[in-house]
Order: C-alpha cells, then sequence, then structure tokens
C-alpha cells in the first residue's frame, strides 16, 4: 500500500490501523523517521528496576561487602550512621515515625519497595559520579541500608529474587491521591464571610 | 552657562550621543537597569546547589508569559549541557519496534505549539506551618508559563506502535540522576508532548535541551528533562520520585501518591512584599491563577482578609493549564491597612481553599501542592508583607 493510501485509511479509521498488532512501525505514517533499536542499546540503556524487582541484573550483594563500599563512596555525604552530613539525606529516621511534627522520611520508615533503592543508588549515586558503580557494589550497599535500618540481617545477601520479597515497614503507608474525594473545595462565600485573625508573620 | 551648555543640562545622555551598534548584543540581553530581576535561590533550603531549585521573580513579570532566562530551574543533579548530535531517544518496552530517534528524526515530525504552566509540587511548601518568605519570588515562583512547540507524545507512541496492553510509561532523563517518573498512559495519549522549543527558540540548556517531557497540568518533577528513554509497561515502576519524594505525607502518617494533577490556584503579584504601594490614589493590583485540571473560570479579590470579596477581571488570554492574568479595575488606595487575598475557581468548579481548610485535610506535613489562598498585609506606610491567617 502506498504511503498516501494509508494517510487515507487512517483518516477513515481513525487510529485503529496505527494500533492494529502487526502494524509495521515505522512504515505505517512517518516514513524514515527513526530507527530499530538493538538489543545491545536497550541492554545498555535499560537500567530501571521495577518495584517488583523487574529488570534487577544478575548478581548479589551482602552487607559486609556493602559496609566497604558505604564507607568508601557514601560515608562523605551520609555520616557515618547514615545520619546525613549537615543538610544531606538522612538514611536512617532514628526513633522518629511519620505521625512527628517534623517527621524525618527515610529508608527505615518511610520507603515501600526495597527495589526502589537498588533503582535509585543504580541511576544516580554517588551524586559526583552517577552510574559509576558495578551491580554487585549496588547489590551489597543497598543490603547494608537496609542492615542499618533493621530491615534485614547482618548476614544478608541481596539479589533479584530475594529483593522482591523484601518486607519494607511502611509497605502500606501509600494510597492512591483521594483528593477528589477527600476535598470538597467547590463552595464560596463573597459577603461577610467568616473572618481570620493573623497567626504568623514572615521575616 | 552658554545657552548650548543650559540646553545639554535638559536634554540627556543618552540623546547627545550614539547609542550601540547593531553588532554590539547578537543575542539581546534585557536592560542594566533590570539587572536585579533574576531567579533567586533559598541557600538553607537544600545541601547543594546541583540538586536544589532556583525561583521565578514573579512580582517582575507582567501577561502571562516567562522569559525562558527567568524560568525557574529545579535539578536533581545539576543541568546537564546535551549534545544534540549525539543524543538519542529510546523508545521500547511493550510496542511493536523498539526505536531510537536522533534529533533530526524529531524535528521532521509535525509540530504543534501550546501554552502551559510548568509548576513544582513544591511550590509554596515553605509555607505550610505559617508565613516564612516575605517575598513573592520564593513564596510561589516555582511556577513558569510558556509556549512549548514540539511533537505529541502520541503520534511517537503510535508510531512505534504501543500494545494494547501498556498501562504505563517510563520516562527517563539523560541527566546525572538520571530522573525517572512513571506516567499513566491516559496522560501520555492525551495532551503529552516532546518539546523542542520554548518561547519560540530552542529550550534553554537548563530546561532540558534539547528535548523535554511536557506533562500539562501535572507537577513539575513529571516534566523529564533532557529526555532520552520512554519504556512502555503494565505496572508503575514506583521510582524513588513517586515513593519517597513527591508523595504527600497526611495526618495519618500515611502518604498520598501519585498526586499529579496542579490544584487551582492564584497570587497577587502586585502588590506584595517586593511591590509595596509607594503613594495613595490610583494603583494597580494585579495577580496571576493558573489550574492543573483546566482554565481559570473566576477569580476574586479580598481586601479584608476574605471577609468580602469583589470579583477580579481575567485580561485573556485565558488558555487552560497555563498561567492567567487577573486585575480588579480601578482600584485606589487610600493609605487604609489592607488584607489582600485572592481566590481563583476553574472550570471543573473547584475553588482555593484557605489555608485553615486545606490544613484541616492535609495537616502541615505534606511538603507538595500547596494551592492555599495567600495573604499579603498592606500597612499604611504602604509596605507589603506577607502574613497567615487563620
Amino acid at each position: 500500500m502506498s504511503v498516501w493510501a494509508r494517510i487515507m485509511l487512517c483518516g477513515l479509521t481513525g487510529l485503529a490501523i496505527l494500533m492494529s498488532p502487526g502494524t509495521e512501525a515505522g512504515d505505517a505514517r512517518y516514513e524514515g523517521i527513526g530507527s530499530t533499536a538493538s538489543a545491545d542499546l536497550i541492554r545498555a540503556w535499560d537500567i530501571d528496576v521495577a518495584a517488583n524487582g523487574a529488570g534487577a541484573p544478575p548478581g548479589s550483594g551482602n552487607v559486609a561487602d556493602g559496609e566497604t563500599v558505604y564507607f568508601e563512596k557514601c560515608v562523605q555525604c551520609h555520616g557515618d550512621f547514615g545520619e546525613g552530613v549537615g543538610n544531606m539525606p538522612k538514611l536512617i529516621s532514628g526513633s522518629g515515625t511519620l505521625l512527628d511534627d517534623r517527621p524525618v522520611k527515610t529508608v527505615g520508615n518511610f520507603w515501600p519497595f526495597a527495589a526502589t533503592l537498588f533503582d535509585y543508588i543504580k541511576r544516580t549515586m554517588p551524586m559526583q559520579a552517577p552510574q559509576s558503580l558495578a551491580d554487585e557494589e549496588v547489590y551489597s550497599v543497598t543490603s547494608y541500608i537496609l542492615y542499618i535500618n533493621n530491615i534485614v540481617p547482618k548476614d544478608f545477601t541481596l539479589n533479584r529474587a530475594s529483593m522482591a520479597e523484601i518486607e519494607m515497614p511502611n509497605a502500606d503507608g501509600f494510597y492512591m491521591d483521594n483528593r477528589s474525594s477527600k476535598e470538597s473545595f467547590s463552595d464560596f462565600c463573597m459577603q461577610d464571610c467568616p473572618s481570620y485573625k493573623v497567626l504568623g508573620t514572615a521575616k | 552657562m552658554s545657552r548650548a551648555q543650559e540646553g545639554n543640562s535638559l536634554v540627556p545622555e543618552w540623546t547627545r550621543s550614539l547609542g550601540a551598534g547593531v553588532d554590539a548584543s547578537p543575542y539581546g540581553m534585557p536592560s542594566p537597569f533590570e539587572a536585579d530581576v533574576v531567579r533567586k535561590n533559598v541557600d538553607w533550603l537544600t545541601p547543594t546547589r546541583e540538586s536544589s531549585v532556583n525561583f521565578t521573580p514573579l512580582h517582575a513579570l507582567e501577561g502571562i508569559v516567562t522569559p525562558n532566562g527567568l524560568c525557574f530551574e529545579r535539578h536533581h543533579a545539576g543541568a546537564a549541557v546535551v549534545d544534540p548530535s549525539a543524543h538519542r531517544l529510546l523508545l521500547h518496552g511493550m510496542v511493536d519496534r523498539p526505536m531510537t530517534f536522533t534529533l533530526e528524526d524529531i524535528l521532521r515530525l509535525p509540530r504543534v505549539s501550546r501554552f502551559y504552566f510548568l509548576e513544582c509540587a513544591a511550590n509554596g511548601g515553605m509555607e505550610w506551618r505559617n508565613a516564612q518568605m516575605n517575598a513573592v519570588q520564593f513564596t510561589h515562583g516555582m511556577v513558569h508559563c510558556v509556549q512549548y512547540t514540539g511533537v505529541p507524545l502520541k503520534l511517537l507512541l503510535e508510531h512505534a506502535g504501543i500494545s494494547d496492553k501498556a498501562k504505563w510509561l517510563l520516562v527517563e532523563g539523560g541527566d546525572g540522576a538520571a530522573m525517572t517518573r512513571s506516567l499513566p498512559i491516559e496522560k501520555a495519549l492525551d495532551d503529552c508532548m516532546i518539546a523542542l522549543f520554548m518561547n519560540g527558540e530552542r529550550l534553554r540548556t537548563e530546561q532540558g535541551y534539547p528535548l523535554r517531557l511536557v506533562v500539562p497540568g501535572f507537577e513539575g518533577s513529571m516534566w523529564i528533562k533532557w529526555l532520552r528513554r520512554i519504556e512502555v509497561g503494565e505496572g508503575a515502576w514506583q521510582t524513588r520520585e513517586e515513593t519517597s519524594r513527591y508523595t504527600d505525607l497526611m495526618p495519618d502518617g500515611r502518604a498520598r501518591r501519585f498526586t499529579w494533577e496542579m490544584d487551582c490556584k492564584s497570587v497577587i503579584t502586585t502588590p506584595c512584599p517586593e511591590n509595596p504601594i509607594a503613594r495613595k490614589g490610583t494603583n494597580l493590583l494585579r495577580g496571576l491563577a493558573w489550574s492543573g485540571r483546566g482554565k481559570v473560570a473566576e477569580v476574586h479579590v479580598s481586601l479584608d482578609g476574605g471577609r468580602n470579596w469583589r470579583h477580579a477581571k481575567l485580561e485573556g488570554p485565558v488558555y487552560g493549564k497555563c498561567l492567567t492574568r487577573f486585575f480588579l479595575e480601578d482600584w485606589s488606595w487610600n493609605g487604609e491597612e489592607l488584607y489582600l487575598q485572592s481566590r481563583a475557581v476553574d472550570s471543573t468548579g473547584y475553588v482555593q481553599p484557605q489555608m485553615a481548610a486545606l490544613k484541616k485535610v492535609r495537616g502541615a506535613n505534606s511538603t507538595y501542592h500547596n494551592n492555599a489562598i495567600q495573604t499579603w498585609h498592606v500597612k499604611p506606610s504602604g509596605e507589603v508583607q506577607n502574613v497567615r491567617l487563620g
């Protein structure tokens, strides 16, 4: 079928032709746009690990090795105990809870998935040299951070299978956006509305 | 004094001399007298400059368009400088044919141009507990609005042929944060765009050159900059930026996630702390309103801290998911103390709440999505201060 015939057909049948299985993408409408991505390129770029561990690379790492990696590459910012140097992110929350007046949200009390920790470290840590860690280092330092948050034991080894089985303390701590059912800001008053007093001023 | 000398003292220097030639400034810059109109950051807010934010000087801008160099920046690993000739966009996962695109490819595809606001979910985040920042630049400046030109995301997805089972996309940046968010397929096929241009010129480095995802009405962290990869899948990835960050902790100790839409909001930009009232009589009262769910339908202004309200005029153009300029007609100030507020209503009927009403639901620890009504206290001196009413 000629390109023009296809365009005509698209016009008649809407998206059906573009969405239909088996359509050879790339020649349906925009001729010569894009190239087929090679498996090697996808493998090199597709670094994400989803919440269920899908996409995690081969390999493993344990807490003890993770401690070595941590004190070599992480301690400068995150501190000896994961407490965060200065204003740098804390990796442990101490005794704090999410009901505190100013809660400290960390891996231990807030992050719902262990796989997210692996994914994040792999893609962007250490901050000065992102994507410089070997997969084994990512596995081991993830193990170590889970360990200092009392989520895994000292002899723990993280791999793709064990990653998905870790139950994070705050796994149930999230729900979908419910603003539309919980917030009904739809009325307003124009005259003689309730008055408010001054509670504070910016300095 | 000669007649010539006397005359010269009445004629300014710039009228008695030659100006700069047309080759003096190949890329024009603002007048040197506008040197204070710049993005500013807050030193104590973040531990590093690379994972940080600066703020749009809303008090000094007019209309609805933000100049490119004044659009606030929020980076997670600094602003990446990407060579467009070496940049590729990978589209893979649940598609008929995984594809890579060069910039040259994308520049050959049909384009659309649309005005949209972009607001960081944390805009106003420093104001939850009390009035803190005495400047509209810092209370509301994590928003900007430009005309984007780019390729509809839907077009690229259809070009590669997405599976019927596809529910989510992972969108990833090419910066050192490799910033990632999960994007629902409905939104991707609705109004998302892969932007190449902003306000007529190619994207600025700090806004994601050469490719940025535009996600109209949704929180800014989803507008992935330096876009390099889109993976099509069945489930949300639950990345760090949609679990440990950009989730909203509620008073029950649990957190809302996937709070994508930016709630309807407004603020008066003159008067404001940076724009005190200089003298009695005729003055301007102008501001900005926006909603991530549609168009701004109306804006009300109160001079007495929310007791009584008047309808403001919408200046136009009024576009959906775009800043809208409002003003109060024929406004004059006689030197009295005022508590100025603005309240926006959007096309879905959502009414911008007072902070007391918002906190009743959300508490003070949600960090993100503060769209409460802002109060400016105008003192008899004409000075303006950020205050919290409750």
